[in-house]
């Protein structure tokens, strides 16, 4: 138990070395390959699952950016076609506007125009009627001689001439 | 800090075991009645034959090689040594449990002895244990599964824990010898537990090659500072050269010394101590006289054999440990780049 016995020594010594071959070969490398191989699986899963949930926030991310995006595009647009919608029926106001006064022009214009028209006819016509009243008048007056004489010297009257 | 304490309790572990050994040792030698150093050292030292209860023992081959030629016998040729085996003009017989040849000739002795027998059937059994494990990894890449998930951790914790952070960054050349010198010494502690096995890794012999075997490769694979560190340590003023190189060099072979009796005799004195609690219930009957007082004692003995036993499991993988992590330890320091 204590002392050195050569044979033993030189048996552990083979043993021993065989076993290292042997377990080498066997044992320790593919075990420590395959762990090793493992544990880079699991690393690099475990890394591509990080990225693809950054991948994800990234995507949430744009996503709300787009929505935002869109929200203030809609408000503009809706502001623009307010704007335009206010824009347009002012024009047509405006316009509708111009348009009534100058009807309103243009229908004075011509009321005038008929009138000036209506007085003018009425004058003549009055003209006329008073011309003819008064041929009528003196042929009536004139149709015998006392009253044309009468007429005369009343005019030479009235005029001063008496 | 978790370290630190680690240590601690491995420390103190190794003080308290060894203080038992102190205890073991001091067995009081009984004049009359049961003698039990005879029964005890016969248990644990090596022999030609594998007893295992009885008068009942396995033969095994005795293998010597005599001036020029070998000769091969079973051991069941001796008669447990009452008798003498003739080879030719060679006539072998056992004396003080050694074979020697009666004319006193030079005999270089390669018997498969208990010891060798016990050495093979655990390399078997590791063998078998590993190569499933290892066919286990090559069939799929799944989680560990049985026998596996008991081993890899096991693997895994001697690969990281002492390999890796004690040899530094050039482990990878030494892990294969590491990892087999942890399992071969721990399945063959667990293996000299059982009984009616061998004391392998309680066999100085065992315990000299595998020291050796770490002895070899520091000094292969030291580099440059090692060497350097034995003739001028460094930060050492000049007048203490004479004695500080002798230490250094002196260091260089008590770290395999260490390496071999720690291990030797921790497993031996566990094995010492449970022999000598049971040899306790023989003593206390006086060799069967006193059979009262042997039963009285038997369960208290029965009580601290369990306790020992439990202990020498954990010592089993203790030894284990620190041999593997002082072989680390001490390569780590032989293959460090130096920084200084």
């Amino acid at each position: 138990m204590i002392t050195f016995d050569p044979g033993l020594i030189i048996w552990t010594t083979i043993i021993f070395t065989l076993l290292l071959i042997v377990l080498k070969k066997f044992a320790w490398k593919p075990i420590l390959t395959a762990v090793d191989e493992r544990n880079k699986s699991i690393e690099d899963a475990l890394k591509s699952a990080e990225k693809a949930k950054e991948e994800m926030q990234a995507l949430n991310a744009d996503n709300e950016r787009i929505l935002a995006e869109a929200r203030i595009e809609r408000d503009v647009l809706l502001k623009q076609a307010r704007e335009m919608k206010d824009k347009i029926v002012s024009e047509a106001k405006d316009q509708a506007n111009t348009e009534a006064d100058k009807i309103l022009l243009s229908s004075k214009e011509q009321i005038n125009n008929e009138k000036l028209k209506a007085i003018t006819e009425l004058k003549n016509q009055v003209a006329d009627m008073s011309i003819d009243i008064a041929e009528k008048i003196l042929r009536a007056e004139l149709s015998d001689l006392n009253k044309q004489k009468e007429l005369v010297t009343q005019v030479l009257k009235s005029n001063g001439l008496n | 800090m978790k370290k630190t304490v680690y240590k601690l309790i491995i420390t103190s572990l190794l003080i308290t075991i060894s203080g038992v050994n102190v205890f073991a040792e001091s067995q009081p030698e009984k004049k009359d009645g049961f003698n039990p150093t005879p029964q005890i050292l016969h248990h644990i030292a090596d022999s030609y034959e594998w007893h295992l209860w009885g008068n009942v023992s396995i033969p095994l081959p005795v293998i010597l090689y005599s001036e020029g030629s070998f000769d091969v016998f079973m051991s069941s040729s001796f008669h447990h040594g009452k008798s003498k085996v003739t080879k030719g003009d060679r006539v072998y017989k056992i004396e003080h449990h050694h074979i020697v040849e009666e004319n006193d000739k030079k005999i270089i002795n390669l018997s498969i002895t208990k010891n060798v027998a016990s050495m093979i059937l655990s390399t078997l059994i590791l063998l078998f244990i590993l190569g499933k494990t290892s066919r286990s990894y090559k069939r799929k890449k799944n989680a560990p599964k049985g026998l596996q998930s008991f081993l890899e951790p096991l693997i895994l914790f001697v690969r990281e824990d002492i390999i890796k952070s004690n040899v530094g960054p050039k482990h990878e050349k030494y892990a294969v010898f590491l990892l087999t010198v942890f399992f071969f010494i721990l399945i063959n502690n667990l293996l000299g537990l059982t009984p009616g096995a061998a004391n392998v890794t309680g066999n100085i012999s065992v315990t000299f090659v595998l020291s050796m075997f770490t002895f070899v490769i520091i000094t292969i694979s030291a580099n440059k500072g090692y060497w350097k560190h034995l003739v001028k340590p460094p930060g050492t003023p000049i007048a203490l050269l004479p004695i500080m190189i002798p230490i250094e060099i002196f260091g260089v072979f008590t770290k395999p010394f260490a390496l071999m009796i720690r291990l030797f005799a921790n497993i031996t004195a566990g094995h010492i101590i449970i022999f000598s609690l049971i040899s306790l219930i023989f003593v206390a009957s006086n060799n069967g006289e006193n059979v009262v007082a042997g039963w009285s004692v038997a369960p208290i003995s029965v009580l601290f054999v369990l306790f020992i036993f439990l202990i020498e499991i954990l010592v089993a993988f203790l030894q284990a440990y620190i041999f593997t992590l002082l072989s680390a330890v001490f390569i780590g320091l032989a293959v460090k780049e130096e920084n200084h």
